[in-house]
């Protein structure tokens, strides 16, 4: 080649210069486990559905959600969402509304008649749910995805367990239970309607089943030895919700005394002010803060014109008058009687102490074990009796809808490995993303979008559901609050902060690779990254 | 989807470099897989290197605004030095070293000989740092403004002149330690009440466009950039770099510096047309002087023993009056 004047050499490009030989630290993409997700108690994927949310995919987002829950539109109203009390943008403004993106989701897809996917094939295997409440439908919706041939046995006369007899319908409205249960019947479970399994061991035998999940629930209202004379109107909490199912709402009075402080006890209070009773008030042992009671529940409790007597015990019953004894906390927070009383009228009295578990089904099954009053479950969700799993209310856990879905959800896991002869194995958990992993910087402001609430003055006249739902615009707006931690979502900066050019792109769904040949170690990606899903590693020397 | 694009709520990658969640088209130069890497890798900067970054960064931009049909003149400096070691370059494109002070003459020169071979479409850009632009180049780039000469010239500002071993130049903060103001006497680091902020000397000019810019904000930058572009006759922009080796910072705090070099108000981002200024950009998340000052060692000796030296005080009310002339506040709404 001719060369210009004083030019001797020929030109060559710097890429011969391999600058990755500089390096003491090497970036590396990982994925960490969102807070979200890790405290999801169904194990839901909370940041991946909201991925597809973002960018407007909404049924792909319901496909990715149903994957571990098949019950949003019913959890998006009722789940008490430890996912939000984890979420990392409370550290920068607020929790994302990712309860109330779920319930868009949920009811858009009974809206659109989205539908389960059948399963790919049939094991052969018959498993039996026994009990049609969160558990069971959750266990019976992924028995069946695993291709199994499940039969849902249900005592009562429509499915749905404490979610249709316990929780109010202002909470969550009749027909999404219908929808929602409806979609995993049409997967082929068999739903069998007012079929009480009295003993365990005979329903196996006579159906053959290869194994069995069972969620009864726990139904039968606590008491507590409160002396009742004249014609004093004492009910319990769970009857009285079950009756609120039936043709004709139970007589309370004008005036109605609620003994407990669940959310069994609010949601009793607030039924009988919309049934018409003028006071309801709500007698609990301890105080306010130590309410099990939610208090987003309390505080719309007392919007509702509930009114609360803390630190006190009721002692006798005589007609409709109420005989209080008041109580002090002592040094370790007891409630303790002070021998102070005073009288409460009221027209009648509803019992909200908790509930048991009817267990008499498992009499005749060999090496169960009952622990205070629960059924005693391995890891694995399986009983002392081989091949029969338990969850729900009647396992011990906190009760709740969503426990029970996850319980649903894991037991069936266990009981397809258990069929197929190889154990269910958990993949191990990534790293917690941390929010201190995080640079908000690249976040943008974006308060939470607030649910609309029906007026307090409505309330009281009609079981109109409180809490309304978000529409299209909203529910992108909030799902976009998301920040992804932990996990890459191609935000391209590590690909654009990189002085050398080393980041390589590898186009959309497919993240980046760093090129080792050239990346000298700076630590700008790992440091620009928004979610935090670069570390810098020592190189070995 | 184009309706819900428009709306501003891109909580997420509202700032990043890319965002899925908007049109291919409106994404940022740097998210492109064809973006042109005009400064590509094997170059010998040092890591984390704010220079490196802000060029391709610039250039890309400039050559996306140009259809690829872009010269670059370069001065001497770190950019030339670090790029181009003869025989190897890392241009990816047609570019031109001449001396240290004379970019902005050779700019003018290319440019004429495009105009006169009927070239006019290719465009010149004329970059360097802030020693080969405000010190040793400056009559010609004063020179350059003053003919309205067609060149887009870019300043790369990492306040001093870092490839001969970090010495003062006319941008080096007030404090800051250099090789020629080492921290001695009285008055340690560079002396204050010196040096120039050319940005406004270039607008005194009444050139078609003037504007600042950072490494730490890629979507005002880009935009800049390709404004720029869009005018014919003399521009100027010059952008905040970081340098890891002359302030004595870590490699990976190249970004987070010119952001707090924003965010506290010490290098204000704006922009003028024909003499007047046009736009500043508001400080997001205002912050004091000292959180920047103390992740840079050339500033060690103002926090020295764990006790505050006067001197971030003044270097704050610097920064507090830059706030002021420049209007770099948010207003409240409903305030005047």
């Amino acid at each position: 080649m001719k060369h210009p004047y004083a030019i001797a050499l020929d030109v060559g490009t710097s890429r011969r210069n391999l600058t990755g030989s500089w390096r003491t630290l090497r970036p590396e993409y990982v994925d960490r486990l969102p807070p979200c997700n890790n405290a999801c108690p169904a194990g839901e994927d909370i940041q991946g559905w909201l991925f597809h949310a973002e960018s407007g995919d909404y049924e792909a987002a319901w496909r990715a959600l149903t994957l571990n829950n098949p019950l949003p539109a019913i959890m998006g109203r009722v789940c008490y969402h430890p996912c939000e009390n984890a979420c990392n943008r409370a550290s920068i403004d607020v929790a994302v509304g990712i309860n109330s993106v779920e319930r868009f989701l949920g009811d858009l897809a009974i809206e659109k008649g989205w539908a389960f996917a059948p399963p790919p094939s049939e094991s052969g295997k018959k498993v039996l749910v026994v009990g049609a409440g969160p558990a069971g439908l959750s266990a019976a919706y992924h028995l069946r995805r695993l291709g199994h041939q499940v039969t849902l046995r249900e005592a009562g006369p429509l499915a749905g367990g404490m979610m249709r007899f316990g929780i109010p319908k202002y909470r969550l409205p009749r027909q999404i239970i219908d929808a929602e249960v409806k979609r995993i019947t049409a997967m082929g479970v068999e739903l069998v309607l007012d079929s009480k399994v009295d003993d365990i061991e005979q329903a196996m035998k006579d159906g053959g089943f290869d194994a069995a999940f069972l969620a009864v629930g726990a139904h039968i209202a606590k008491r507590a030895y409160v002396p009742a004379a004249g014609a004093a109107k004492v009910l319990d909490a769970v009857q009285f919700l079950r009756s609120m199912e039936g043709e004709a709402p139970p007589l309370l009075g004008r005036k109605v005394v609620v003994y407990g402080g669940g959310n069994t006890a609010i949601d009793v209070a607030r039924t009988a002010r919309r049934l018409g009773a003028e006071e309801a008030i709500i007698v609990y042992r301890r105080t306010r803060e130590k309410m099990p009671a939610h208090d987003f529940e309390v505080e719309e409790a007392l919007e509702e014109g509930v009114s609360m007597k803390w630190l006190s015990t009721i002692k006798t019953v005589d007609g409709g008058t109420l005989q209080i004894e008041k109580m002090a906390l002592d040094d370790k927070g007891f409630p303790q009687p002070t021998g102070e009383f005073e009288t409460l009228e009221a027209d009648s009295l509803v019992l909200a102490l908790g509930q048991d578990v009817d267990l008499s089904l498992l009499d005749n099954a060999p090496g169960i074990v009952i622990q205070d009053g629960v059924v005693k479950v391995g890891p694995d969700m399986m009983t002392g009796r081989a091949g029969v799993f338990a969850g729900g209310d009647m396992a011990p856990s906190e009760r709740t809808v969503t426990v029970a879905v996850g319980h649903g959800k894991k037991a069936a896991r266990y009981i397809d490995g258990y069929l197929r002869g190889e154990p269910y194995a958990a993949a191990p958990k990534h790293g917690l993303a941390s929010a201190d992993r995080l640079n908000s910087w690249y976040y943008e402001d974006a308060p939470a979008t607030v649910r609309p609430m029906l007026n307090a003055a409505r309330r009281i006249n009609s079981f109109e559901e409180v809490q309304g739902g978000l529409d299209e615009t909203n529910a992108l707006y909030e799902a976009r609050r998301c920040l992804s931690c932990g996990n890459c979502f191609e935000c391209d900066n590590c690909y654009g902060v990189c002085p050398d050019n080393a980041v390589i792109k590898l186009g959309a769904g497919n993240r980046f690779r760093i090129d080792y040949d050239y990346c000298k170690g700076c630590g700008l990606c790992a440091a620009e990254c928004p979610c935090g899903a670069i570390d810098m590693v020592p190189e070995t020397i | 989807m184009n309706e819900i694009q428009k709306l501003k709520f891109y909580q997420k990658g509202t700032l990043t470099v890319g965002n899925r969640l908007v049109d291919e088209a409106q994404r940022n130069v740097q998210a492109s897989l064809s973006r042109s890497n005009s400064l590509t890798c094997g170059h010998r900067a040092c890591q984390g290197c704010g220079e490196a970054l802000g060029a391709r960064y610039a250039i890309d931009a400039a050559m996306r605004a140009s259809g690829n049909n872009l010269i670059a003149v370069n001065a001497t400096g770190c950019l030339e030095v670090f790029t181009t070691p003869y025989p190897e370059t890392s241009w990816q494109m047609p570019w031109m070293h001449s001396l240290f002070g004379n970019a902005a003459a050779v700019a003018t020169g290319v440019a004429a000989a495009m105009r006169v071979t009927n070239r006019a479409g290719t465009r010149v850009v004329a970059q360097g740092g802030d020693g080969g632009t405000t010190d040793i180049g400056f009559g010609c780039l004063s020179g350059m403004f003053e003919r309205n000469d067609d060149v887009l010239y870019i300043c790369y500002d990492n306040e001093g002149y870092m490839n001969t071993g970090v010495q003062r130049s006319s941008a080096t903060p007030p404090a800051a330690r250099t090789a020629t103001t080492p921290v001695l006497g009285d008055e340690p680091g560079n002396v204050f009440g010196t040096g120039k902020f050319v940005p406004k000397i270039a607008v005194a000019h009444d050139i078609p466009y003037v504007a600042t810019a950072s490494v730490a904000d890629l979507h005002d930058l880009e935009m800049k950039v390709t404004k720029a572009m869009g005018f014919r006759g003399a521009r100027y922009i010059q952008i905040n770099v970081p340098c890891p080796l002359g302030w004595g910072a870590a490699s990976h705090d190249t970004i987070r510096l010119a952001r707090l070099a924003i965010e506290t108000g010490l290098f204000p981002i704006f922009e003028a047309e024909n003499g007047r200024f046009t736009h500043v950009r508001k400080i997001r998340q205002r912050k004091s002087v000292a959180e920047y000052l103390k992740l840079q060692r050339r500033f060690a000796h103002l926090f020295k023993g764990g006790k505050e030296d006067p001197r971030v005080a003044r270097i704050q009310a610097i920064a507090d009056r830059h706030i002021a002339d420049f209007g770099l506040l948010e207003t409240p709404a409903g305030a005047a």
